[in-house]
């Protein structure tokens, strides 16, 4: 691997976690980012959890896609196909981590179950390959740096959000913005802090 | 009691458009919501599209709600929808590409919507087929609404347009944030808080349509060890 590929690797984990951020820039796993950022240790769980996933997730959709779908012609089968692949992987990795990790099940596995339906698991599975698609050198390498990244950048969103939502609770709120209203506001806010991220990864190459 | 039939089918339908609408009451399905709306034409696309699937998938799991085994229903669904999701996909692709590529990746995501797999498992594995047919459409209905009413915002703040056509930018310079992602979530807020002003409750909701989700009972864990942390944390402090 030469330093033109490590470059590319950087600014690709980077730019996952920073200018594109799958929270507040495209919204995607939005629920578990207002649902479960209440508490800091649910909102690290959850996150590590997703990471966890979407990682496996993409190591297997790639391959699957682009030596199975593709050359027997079955493009079509995308949505399916990724979907019951990744049903079926949050079940195996449930079990296997209740029967050899039960450590570790006790902390993560009860997000598990959640994750299956999460947008962003089944996002970042499509996106990879759309960025296939539109840039022959972004192989199976760089979809899982972009995928680790991705989960990264959806971690840095919830735990910071957590600090916030801290915070808010002591307020005192205008009646018609408790709950979910006020939260709302507080996420357009942190996400205009990383709409100042803008540019600095096309910078670094 | 036809009468008494008919005023029930048609509770069905007009329930979601706004007691129980979707977005703003049930909170239910906000990425798609958030991420799409930057133009009203993008929310009645997706919001077209995503009635279709309501209705189709409603009606096929609620034919299938003796057939399906319980211990399996929830991937069974998936299957369902996503069938479906694929149908919309590629109808939208061959028909309308522009809109294809404004919807980008959303599209398939419609799969994991919550509010299409909320009401499979919540209305259409307990309910006879025409009911089902109405529940979804009215939730369909009352989904494209909230979208429209919040792309037209948007695009109208944003762009300075509605529907394309120009209003605003006459007057003033288009405030370019409400096409970004922070004024999705602004505009969002101000929605539910004004919903939940205008309802019977007179607040808005707590937090996202976790109710609404098949997968609440596994959820419901995690309250149970956010309530036993406190609860811990409390009993330390009182040592």
């Amino acid at each position: 691997m030469d330093g033109q590929t490590i470059k590319t690797l950087v600014a690709i984990f980077l730019a996952a976690i920073l200018t594109e951020n799958y929270v507040l820039n495209k919204f995607l796993g939005i629920c578990p980012f207002l649902g479960v950022s209440k508490k800091l240790d649910t909102a690290l769980g959850m996150s590590c959890a997703v990471t966890v996933v979407m990682v496996i997730a993409t190591a297997v959709t790639w391959p699957l896609y682009t030596y199975l779908l593709v050359p027997g012609d079955l493009g079509y089968l995308q949505t399916v196909v990724f979907i019951l692949v990744i049903a079926a992987l949050v079940q195996l990795l449930e079990t296997v981590l209740r029967k050899f990790m039960p450590p570790l099940y006790n902390s993560l596995g009860i997000y598990l179950p959640l994750i299956t339906t999460n947008c962003a698991v089944l996002g970042v599975t499509m996106l990879v390959l759309e960025k296939g698609a539109a840039d022959p050198s972004f192989g199976y390498l760089q979809s899982l740096v972009n995928a680790f990244g991705s989960g990264v950048g959806f971690l840095v969103a919830m735990v910071l959000f957590a600090g916030v939502r801290e915070r808010l609770e002591e307020c005192d709120i205008p009646e018609t913005f408790r709950g979910l209203p006020i939260t709302l506001v507080a996420a357009s806010l942190v996400a205009v802090s990383f709409l100042g991220f803008g540019g600095v990864v096309d910078r670094l190459l | 009691m036809a009468t008494k039939k008919s005023g029930s089918l048609r509770m069905e339908f007009t329930k979601g458009i706004i007691r129980e609408n979707p977005v703003l009451r049930l909170v239910l399905g906000c990425c798609a919501t958030l991420a799409v709306t930057t133009a009203a034409g993008n929310a009645i696309g997706m919001g077209a599209a995503t009635t279709f699937v309501l209705v189709c998938s409603n009606a096929a799991i609620s034919l299938l709600r003796n057939v399906i085994p319980g211990k399996v229903r929830i991937p069974a669904f998936i299957t369902i929808i996503a069938g479906f999701v694929t149908i919309v996909q590629l109808f939208i692709k061959a028909f309308s590409p522009a809109l294809d590529t404004a919807l980008g990746v959303f599209l398939p995501l419609i799969v994991v919507n919550c509010i299409i797999l909320g009401r499979a498992e919540m209305f259409a594995s307990k309910n006879k087929v025409l009911p089902s047919i109405l529940d979804g459409l009215g939730m369909g209905v009352g989904f494209t609404a909230a979208m429209l009413c919040m792309g037209t915002i948007r695009e109208l703040l944003g762009a300075g347009t509605v529907f394309g056509i120009p209003i605003l930018s006459h007057f003033m310079e288009p405030v370019i944030i409400f096409l970004l992602p922070p004024g999705g979530f602004f505009v969002f807020g101000m929605l539910v808080a004004l919903a939940g002003k205008l309802s019977k409750e007179g607040k808005a909701p707590e937090g996202v349509g976790c109710a609404g989700c098949p997968l609440a009972a596994s959820c419901s864990k995690l309250t149970e060890k956010e309530t036993c942390t406190k609860n811990m944390e409390n009993w330390e402090a009182a040592e």
